[in-house]
């Protein structure tokens, strides 16, 4: 973000917390949604917007977008019930991903604890569903209330620490948590999991046992967590978490409470991650803690990695590449490790910018070809 | 009681001196590169697995050892100059190559050696068990925490005495003005990656005989180094040494008073040190 410094976010400081997170709601238009506009969002949407220039950039977004609504709302009735389960798989680490994404890819601090979450919410659903036959909303808020509450304990912790410490960090919390699934065999059931979580009764006149309904379900949820999330990372507060990554003293310097910064977005990352651990723990109807582990937790980032971080659609999209290599590699071959760590050294050394930040290089090259053309 | 207590303390210590080995190889490759090394935990595995091979060959622990630890150490210096040299000083992306890696190795080790945990036979003239105080106490694991203080006495003399451990420091104090001085700082960071991944290495097989060795045992064992790491300091020798033992001792405790919260009995230390020492105990900044 080169504009990060320019006084309109100083200025945004003084308002309240609510309305640095809120301020602007006309981010719902349709035409921002599937990536990021940052000079227009700081400009004020100029005049540069009827340029040719993005006129091809926003065409390319529009064939992504009718694709995606092809793809994921209108086709799932015509697949098989596989090809509708995989896709709801992808949806659900798509949600994690992406709040992945919200701490490594915006505020630059990788986490390699962030399964931590996603489970605990999970382990949470497993254990009021199974033992006290609680239903999905109380189920709902206790999961992503107890993956808020332990982050803001963790975040305490993390908070201080930036780049690698910050890694090594997190990893030691994420494996306490884990060590907790493994080991506390009375509440967790410990290496054999918790089965039988029944698909929830969310009140709806449908059965979500169908996938076909259940898909639907999780479409709508990952519709609302990208919203939420893309609201979140367009906020003031968003584009000061990107000020942290870029350059923390500086930030410092300008008067923002850069602890601050990193401990909300830590919290607000871990819960979007319990968010979609309910979503996964009714999917699955079984966790155990092999949800949660480390292995777990490089998943998520190689996700956001591939992906492209800092997009938020990315990571979504490196999720669904993840999952459906992961089931269809391990269709044909158990080395699907070994397949995975191949592409994740090739990605790193040919395209270390991800999927999607590829793509927008993509379309800079050719505007500026097509710029060219013109006046030359 | 205080029989209980020699023995869980003998245990900590054993387990306290295979994670030094592990840990000063993370601590000195973050000092000089500022990286941490990921497949780290991959190192210990691959080097116990090595080791097993051999000793069933040749059916002598050392040759086993030596083997593991050569080998491994030059799966580091290559994995360095081939791989992580393509991007000098920037953490992240070799930082993820090394996570790359640990995929890898994992998924090799499993094609290779399969999913069955073995245990390593100990060297004949130390099995058995001795007596202190009266509490009967397994030589090997005697043996390992001599082996680890030699270890740890060569480090610091080769560190704090030798020219060679002088331009160590000086790349870990400054990189920039050692290369400005004429060091080969590139060549300095290889090296200590190989002699990294080779202490590692020495210890999966030093360690085998005690915990065995089985898909898995990488990351279990990376997140015990970076533990160590936390609470010592990052790039500091002694830090290692003494988070080592306090990890050690502290897991050891934990597993056997609180079995049901053993991982979690870490998170404790953790705390307390980084929130008195945000860098660890003996970090420097």
């Amino acid at each position: 973000m080169e504009n990060w410094n320019d006084g309109k976010m100083g200025a945004s400081q003084t308002k309240s917390f609510l309305s640095l997170i809120f301020p602007n709601i006309p981010i719902f238009q349709y035409s921002n949604l599937p990536s990021f506009h940052y000079s227009s969002m700081l400009h004020g949407g100029s005049v540069e917007r009827y340029d040719m220039r993005d006129l091809f950039a926003s065409k390319v977004k529009l064939i992504g977008l009718v694709l995606a609504f092809l793809v994921l709302g209108v086709m799932p009735p015509f697949y098989t019930s596989y090809w509708v389960t995989l896709l709801t798989q992808m949806m659900i680490f798509a949600i994690v991903a992406m709040s992945l994404d919200i701490l490594s890819g915006f505020t630059g601090l990788s986490s390699f604890g962030h399964a931590g979450y996603f489970g605990s919410a999970a382990y949470v659903v497993a254990i009021l569903a199974t033992r006290y036959k609680i239903g999905f909303l109380t189920c709902f808020v206790c999961g992503i209330a107890l993956a808020t509450a332990i982050s803001t304990i963790f975040g305490l912790l993390v908070a201080h620490a930036s780049g690698v410490g910050f890694l090594m960090i997190t990893l030691a919390l994420g494996m306490c948590l884990w060590g907790l699934a493994f080991r506390w065999v009375n509440m967790t059931g410990g290496d054999n999991g918790i089965s039988g979580i029944p698909r929830p009764d969310i009140g709806l006149p449908i059965s979500l046992k169908d996938p076909l309904m259940y898909y639907y379900v999780i479409l709508f949820f990952f519709l609302v967590a990208l919203i939420l999330m893309a609201v979140f990372v367009r906020s003031p507060f968003g584009h000061s978490l990107k000020g942290v990554r870029e350059s923390e003293s500086r930030m410092k310097v300008l008067g923002y409470h850069t602890w601050l910064h990193k401990y909300l977005s830590y919290v607000v990352a871990a819960a979007f991650a319990g968010f979609a651990g309910v979503l996964w723990a009714y999917f699955n109807g079984f966790i155990s803690p092999y949800d949660m582990d480390l292995t777990a937790s490089i998943e998520i980032i190689l996700m956001v990695i591939m992906g492209g971080p800092g997009t938020l659609i990315g990571p979504a999209l490196g999720a669904g590449i993840i999952v459906f290599l992961k089931n269809f590699i391990s269709a044909y071959t158990q080395r699907w490790l070994l397949i995975l760590g191949t592409i994740y050294i090739l990605t790193i050394l040919y395209a270390p910018q991800g999927l999607m930040n590829l793509i927008k290089d993509w379309i800079k090259d050719s505007q500026k070809k097509a710029e060219m053309g013109k006046t030359g | 009681m205080s029989e209980f207590l020699l023995v869980q303390t003998m245990n900590g210590l054993s387990f306290g001196a295979l994670l030094f080995l592990l840990a000063s190889g993370l601590s000195l490759i973050y000092g000089v590169m500022k990286i941490v090394n990921i497949a780290h935990g991959s190192y210990f595995m691959l080097g116990a697995y090595i080791g097993l091979s051999v000793i069933i060959r040749t059916k002598n622990f050392f040759l086993g050892a030596i083997a593991g630890a050569i080998a491994i150490g030059v799966v580091g210096l290559l994995m360095e100059r081939i791989f992580l040299r393509r991007f000098p000083l920037q953490a992240s992306p070799q930082m993820m190559l090394t996570l790359g890696f640990t995929l890898v190795f994992r998924d090799l080790a499993l094609l290779i050696w399969g999913g069955d945990p073995y245990t390593l036979p100990a060297p004949v003239f130390v099995r058995g068990s001795t007596e202190i105080l009266h509490v009967v106490f397994p030589v090997y694991r005697l043996f390992v925490i001599g082996v680890a203080a030699v270890v740890a006495i060569c480090l610091w003399v080769f560190n704090e005495k030798t020219l060679v451990g002088a331009k160590l420091r000086a790349a870990v104090d400054d990189y920039e003005m050692a290369g400005g001085v004429g060091l080969n700082v590139p060549l300095i960071s290889g090296c200590m990656f190989g002699l990294g991944a080779f202490l590692a290495a020495f210890g999966g097989v030093m360690g085998g005989p005690i915990f065995g060795v089985y898909p898995g045992l990488d990351l279990e064992l990376l997140s015990l180094g970076f533990v160590v790491v936390i609470v010592g300091g990052r790039g500091s020798l002694k830090g290692s040494a003494v988070g080592s033992i306090l990890v050690g001792l502290v897991d050891n405790f934990g597993k056997a008073l609180v079995p049901e919260l053993s991982y979690f009995t870490l998170f404790a230390p953790m705390a307390i040190v980084l929130a008195i020492r945000p860098t660890g105990l003996f970090g420097r900044e």
